[in-house]
């Protein structure tokens, strides 16, 4: 006797759809293919509010904020370059 | 710098990430348009505007008047940021051709092939709107305009000046929807790659500095930080672009010289 077909799965809910879309976008707005960018960010803005308000250097994080932002840029161009060839 | 200067500056940024954008969903807008019917793409297009209006109007007083501005600072610097690193990575891959350019007329060829080989209406229903041209219009229009939104919001709240980032960003819809309706398919005359460089060289250096502010750095200059950074990056950039290009194969040179 031949099995019956398994019931098709219900569809999810409207607002789960919603939900899963809308952290997909988020997802893919801020982490996308480059990882290594947000956690670097994130990392960059840790090492500059430790300088400012643990330590008062000033002259300090303004000098190492955009010197980060610079090996992050350069540090994803060379990752990319090196997966290509 | 001038409050003058940094208003420019801010609304400069503000209408190119919105022209870029906008090139995008008009891509998608004209491809629904021809395939499935000019009706079903335009609706769909303005069902989106509404929605995205409705954003900025419950988003953006409550960003600028509730949330403390150093907090609001940090975190729009910190997206800005992101996004920006993001862009100028890309234009570095693409000037270097270890990425392909954004061809609009590709993707516009794409669109109309997809939507063109789906079911179409009955004849009778042509009266009616296109369900699957008014989606695509709209879900094109609206995921542009909510990186618009992200980048008026971030960049307009982030300097208490909403009111002129969202006027930069309307004219830049404008004046593509008025291209749009010149040019029609031909939206690859639009230098969209280089204003990308532009985008992410401006993105990065507001960031940067809101991102410093909100954490309490005080840049020297004040304001005048903001143009050093765009120097300092687009100089980097630049210097990426000549140090990532591929050096030519040995063999390549060896085949050039005989």
């Amino acid at each position: 006797m031949p099995e019956a077909p398994a019931p098709a799965a219900a569809p999810a809910p409207l607002l789960m759809r919603w939900l899963k879309a809308f952290g997909a976008f988020w997802w893919d707005f801020l982490v996308g293919d480059t990882p290594e960018l947000l956690i670097g960010v994130l990392v960059a803005i840790g090492l500059v509010a430790l300088l400012v308000k643990a330590s008062s250097l000033n002259g300090a994080a303004v000098a190492v904020f955009p010197a980060a932002v610079v090996l992050l840029l350069g540090g994803s161009v060379y990752q990319a370059r090196r997966a290509k060839h | 710098m001038h409050p003058t200067t940094s208003a420019v500056t801010l609304a400069v940024a503000v209408f190119l990430a919105s022209a870029v954008e906008s090139v995008e969903a008009l891509t998608i807008i004209v491809a629904a348009g021809v395939s499935r019917g000019w009706r079903s793409a335009l609706t769909g297009m303005a069902a989106a505007l509404g929605a995205l209006v409705v954003l900025v109007a419950a988003l953006g007083p409550a960003l600028v008047y509730l949330v403390p501005v150093n907090v609001l600072r940090a975190v729009v610097g910190a997206l800005l940021l992101v996004f920006g690193l993001q862009w100028l990575r890309k234009a570095v891959l693409r000037a270097v051709g270890l990425k392909a350019k954004h061809d609009e007329d590709a993707i516009f060829k794409q669109h109309v092939d997809a939507l063109t080989l789906s079911e179409r209406p009955e004849p009778a229903d042509r009266g009616r709107v296109d369900a699957t041209g008014f989606v695509v219009a709209f879900k094109g229009t609206f995921l542009e305009g909510l990186e618009v939104v992200i980048i008026v919001l971030g960049l307009g709240g982030g300097d208490h000046q909403l009111g002129l980032a969202s006027a930069a960003a309307g004219t830049a819809m404008l004046v593509v929807a008025g291209v749009g309706v010149v040019v029609a398919r031909q939206l690859a005359g639009v230098p969209e790659n280089a204003m990308k460089t532009v985008v992410g060289l401006m993105l990065t250096s507001f960031g940067t500095f809101w991102a410093g502010e909100g954490l309490g750095v005080r840049w020297p200059g004040s304001d005048l930080a903001i143009l050093v950074l765009v120097g300092g990056y687009a100089f980097v950039t630049w210097a990426l672009v000549v140090l990532a290009r591929p050096s030519p194969s040995p063999v390549s040179s060896e085949q050039a010289r005989a």
